[in-house]
């Protein structure tokens, strides 16, 4: 079993550079960086763990949806709750003191425990997801109809948490950087250090599940549903519970990333939920590459920091510059950066040190399949 | 009612007004190699997608080893033994032949056993056997989508043997095969007849010859005519419904 | 009764709104496969047209000014109608039969759009012009000479250049007029001309004007392009293209042209639909965004390429939007006894938001239902 040892290897040699540069972002960065970019540089790793999640279902399974905030959202809601009530006991926050509540209501009680949120974070953005997917998927929803579905259903989210100013505060949302986690401010420089360096592990822990569900049968049946369902249910899959359970997972993803995001920002509102900014995660995905796990997170990256320094320098042509991006990358890099490197861009830089150009040919390989199979087998 | 792997009562499906099926009444033998024929719009298709869950009836049953399909999902006929292989081939072009294979082979196909358990190697036994008898060894490794049509074609049947099916239901297998090809399709659902039930939907005359022991005819959704293949030529109702080809033989 | 009647006609009115506004969408859909996210956005730019036919006719004076929505409405739906013809022939024909792509590419427009009518101004339009003259110019020019596609990049670029830059030397000499941005990022208003103002009185409340000439403008487009799709030659090209592209296309139909007709005229619908909205409230960039989920849900539960369905899915959407938002059905509800606990659930959902909500449930529960709208296409489906 050659390619086995093979494989071990690669993948050896993919995990060291994972670590290496995961160390190196840990803790050479904060060294060297403000603590303004270092918090913007915290906050775009945070939102590329939900470019996985989002890739793991549009680049694998063909499913584009446009309701990721609402997730995301409800992870963040689901810490922000948690910091709101690090208060003295017997107090309320103060916010429903102006709405008149005097009791606290029944879904804030489980947040007073920090493992029950931490499970929260989890499980209530899967479980949201999970269910709408399940009523989606069932009726063979799928396409175009789906993401618009969970655009419709984002609005609908968006709505929902800014009607609720009893429950949740409204539009004003809960504001996080000035309460207390394990005794320590959430806005102080200490704690966004550590929330960076968290939101790092978790990227890489986010990053290794996906490799994982990608890489093994199940991923492959994801591509297949991808490719054609209808040959999939013919051969005795269930695509229904695959796409629910992936949605499900991707719901988990992104509801991790919105609490970290949360707590980097130092408040959360129900404008999270905003129709753009779902999509915007989606061109993120689209800019690295879809379908390749390392493309989304560079896309976010990239994408993020184009918008900070156009944002920062000429404010209206970031959106003439979003737009365009939309455009470019979908008539001209279909594949985004990872894909086009991986095409092209590899045989460019090689011809620019003069080095020849690995062949191109039938199926990408140099000779026959069967001549190279003889061969072997003469060999050994 | 020991030995009918298929039997369909008073079939009827209504699309919208037209009724597609009309009262078709068929069953067919454990271990039998059946060719259904007729001209366009005869219900050929439609009669497959039925019987594979796609389409419901509107009235009428289909009965399957004994179990009646109505109200079964797909996945389930898939799974108690029903395999189809479609006009073009389908496969997934972005997987390997061999992932191809194995995909298929998996025995437990729920989500978790998918998600946690890997080939097992009775499975890995399966899919080596497989791509030696489609002939695909050397391309074992390369995505499907480099494959030639008529090895795509091979490796489609190949799933469809994987999937261990009692039943096949093949549709028109050499649409578009140079004649050489044609005969080795037809050699090979001879070889596989030996020990599966198939029905073969065709348009081609001469290869219905080749392997044709028992033919029903359709017609305007219903049965016209059943019987061995001499039966079925001279029978003068077939005649007047395919005059044009009788001619041309 | 008088409720009932109150709530049948704010319904009503309300779906008009929601089907003159899903109308072109629905049509683009059906022929296509194609969402076009900015469509709404071709809205605002039919909102945006009325707005500048209103100013200028308000400098003709009084007889005229009442009569200026009349030559708003071509103005609107010329307007919408053009430039949906630049975005099918520049990017969307690229793109047919990748939906989910041509999706996030008119989401990239629709945010370009709503840049552009904030900031719009002399000096854009004027390095526009540059831009069009030297690049169409050098197209024109490169075409004769047979140069490759090296030189139309370059040349691409070259003009974008120059373009920048002699916008940036226009707007350096500091003339007010030229820099100054047409609209803003602030929204404008549209007058409504005298004899729109007020309302029938009806009992205890009124059918304002507006909204019955909303509801005429509604009826009159659904019979417009009724007719046109069922009696005109293009009509029925665009049937027939619907039904069966492959087919339609090897009969001689240019579909190429059907197309860019098909989404020239939803856009122009679009337009219309935004010279309507005029009448209802102040028109800004964001107008787009408001209508958009709305009108797409619309089309979901109606069902692809049938008029009919699309119809009563947005009559269906409106009549229920107002009568849970306002509260009638929960007042009428809370009279019947039996029925106390549903009619405190409905005075949960009594505001214009919460409604949406519910609304929404109702949708997803509906489509359980009928997965594929109310009118799905029958038969056997050439997918397989």
């Amino acid at each position: 079993m050659k390619s086995q040892s093979i494989k071990k290897r690669q993948l050896l040699i993919e995990a060291g550079i994972v670590g290496a540069i995961a160390l190196l972002f840990a803790f050479l960065l904060p060294a060297f960086m403000s603590a303004f970019r270092l918090k913007l540089l915290g906050r775009f790793l945070s939102l590329a763990i939900v470019a996985l999640g989002i890739d793991l279902i549009w680049g694998y399974t063909g499913l584009l949806s446009l309701g990721h905030g609402i997730f995301f959202a409800l992870g963040g809601y689901a810490l922000a709750m948690h910091l709101t009530l690090q208060l003295p006991d017997g107090e309320l926050p103060e916010f429903f003191s102006l709405y008149g509540v005097s009791e606290l209501p029944w879904v804030w009680q489980p947040f007073y425990s920090f493992p029950i949120t931490i499970l929260a974070i989890i499980i209530v953005p899967s479980i949201v997801a999970g269910l709408l997917g399940y009523l989606v998927f069932r009726n063979r929803i799928k396409g175009v109809y789906f993401s618009i579905i969970t655009q419709a259903s984002l609005l609908v989210f968006y709505n929902f948490f800014n009607g609720q100013q009893k429950l949740i505060n409204g539009t004003n949302g809960l504001k996080t950087s000035t309460q207390n986690i394990f005794g320590v401010e959430a806005g102080s420089e200490p704690a966004q250090v550590a929330f960076y360096q968290v939101t790092i592990l978790l990227l890489i822990l986010t990053y290794c599940l996906c490799r994982w569900l990608t890489s093994g049968r199940f991923g492959r049946l994801l591509v297949a549903i991808r490719d054609d369902e209808v040959r999939v249910r013919f051969s005795g899959y269930n695509p229904t519970w695959f796409k629910v359970v992936v949605f499900a997972i991707s719901g988990g993803i992104a509801g991790v990333a919105g609490a970290l995001y949360t707590v980097q920002t130092g408040i959360i509102t129900p404008s999270i939920m905003e129709v753009a900014f779902s999509i915007e995660m989606v061109i993120w995905v689209a800019v690295g590459g879809r379908g390749t796990l390392i493309g989304a997170i560079i896309g976010t990256l990239l994408v993020g920091f184009a918008r900070s320094l156009l944002s920062e320098k000429f404010p209206e042509v970031w959106l003439f510059f979003q737009g365009a991006l939309f455009l470019i990358v979908v008539t001209v890099l279909p594949n985004g950066i990872v894909g086009w490197w991986r095409e092209e861009g590899v045989n460019m830089v090689r011809s620019l040190f003069g080095l020849r150009q690995e062949v191109v040919t039938y199926p990408s390989i140099d000779e026959a399949p069967e001549v190279q199979k003889e061969r072997e087998e003469i060999g050994s | 009612m020991e030995g009918k792997v298929l039997e369909i009562e008073d079939l009827t499906v209504n699309f919208d007004g037209f009724k597609a099926l009309n009262n078709l009444n068929f069953s067919m033998d454990t271990g039998e190699l059946r060719v259904i024929i007729g001209p366009n719009g005869a219900g050929k298709t439609t009669f497959l997608d039925v019987i594979t869950g796609k389409v419901q009836p509107t009235e009428g049953r289909v009965i399957f080893k004994g179990r009646n399909l109505r109200r079964t999902p797909e996945y389930q006929i898939a799974r108690m033994g029903i395999g189809r292989k479609f006009q073009t081939p389908r496969v997934y072009l972005n997987l390997t032949v061999r992932e191809n294979l194995d995909l298929i082979c998996n025995k437990k196909k729920n989500v978790f056993s998918t998600l946690f358990a890997g080939s097992v190697p009775e499975e890995k036994r399966n899919v080596l056997s497989l791509l030696e008898t489609i002939g695909l060894e050397a391309k074992a490794d390369l995505q499907a989508a480099f494959l030639a049509h008529g090895e795509k074609q091979r490796l489609e049947i190949g799933m469809l043997v994987a999937q261990s099916p009692d039943l096949l239901l093949v549709d028109e297998p050499v649409a578009g095969l140079t004649d050489e090809e044609t005969e080795n399709v037809g050699s090979l659902l001879l070889a596989l007849a030996a020990s599966h039930s198939i029905i073969v939907i065709e348009h081609d005359m001469e290869f219905v010859r080749q392997i044709a022991r028992k033919v029903t005819v359709l017609h305007q959704g219903s049965v016209l005519c059943e019987g061995n293949m001499d039966e079925v030529q001279n029978d003068p109702r077939v005649i007047e419904v395919y005059l044009g080809q009788q001619e041309e033989e | 009764m008088l409720p009932i009647l109150d709530g049948l006609f704010n319904g009503i009115s309300i779906g008009s709104v929601l089907l003159i506004a899903a109308l072109g969408l629905a049509i683009v859909f059906g022929l296509m496969g194609v969402i076009n996210l900015a469509h709404g956005e071709l809205m605002m730019l039919g909102g945006y047209g009325t707005f500048v036919v209103q100013n200028v006719f308000k400098e003709l004076g009084e007889p005229w000014f009442n009569l200026y929505i009349f030559f708003a409405i071509p103005v609107a739906f010329i307007v919408a109608a053009l430039m949906g013809l630049i975005l099918e022939r520049s990017v969307i024909r690229f793109l047919y039969g990748r939906p989910l792509e041509t999706l996030l590419a008119t989401w990239g427009v629709s945010l370009i759009l709503q840049q552009f009518v904030r900031s719009v101004n002399w000096v854009m339009v004027i390095g526009m012009g540059v831009f069009c003259l030297l690049f169409f110019g050098a197209m024109f020019f490169l075409r004769r000479l047979r140069i490759g596609n090296w030189a139309l990049w370059l040349m691409g670029w070259l003009s974008l250049g120059i373009a920048i830059v002699s916008g940036i030397l226009i707007g350096k000499t500091g003339q007010e007029a030229l820099t100054k941005a047409w609209f803003s990022a602030r929204n404008v208003d549209v007058t409504a001309p005298e004899w729109l103002r007020g309302g029938v009185p009806l009992g205890n409340f009124q059918l304002p004007y507006a909204r019955l000439f909303i509801i005429g403008l509604t009826i009159i487009a659904v019979v417009g392009i009724y007719w046109f799709l069922n009696a005109s030659d293009w009509g029925l090209r665009i049937r027939s293209v619907t039904q069966n592209r492959t087919m339609s296309s090897c009969l001689g139909i240019p579909t190429a042209q059907v197309d860019a007709l098909t989404f020239a005229l939803g856009s122009g619908l679009a337009g219309i639909a935004g010279c309507a909205i005029t009448l209802l409230g102040s028109v800004g960039p964001n107008t787009g965004q408001n209508y958009i989920v709305d009108t797409f849900m619309v089309v979901v539960v109606g069902g692809v390429g049938n008029l009919l369905g699309t119809i009563v899915a947005a009559m269906a959407i409106g009549i229920l939007s107002y009568l849970i938002g306002s509260g009638t059905l929960a007042v009428l509800l809370v009279q019947v006894e039996p029925l106390k606990p549903l009619a405190d659930m409905f005075l949960f959902f009594a505001t214009t938001s919460m409604a949406k909500v519910l609304i929404f449930a109702l949708i997803i529960a509906f489509l359980q239902v009928k997965p594929a709208g109310i009118f799905p296409q029958k038969g056997r489906t050439v997918e397989l």
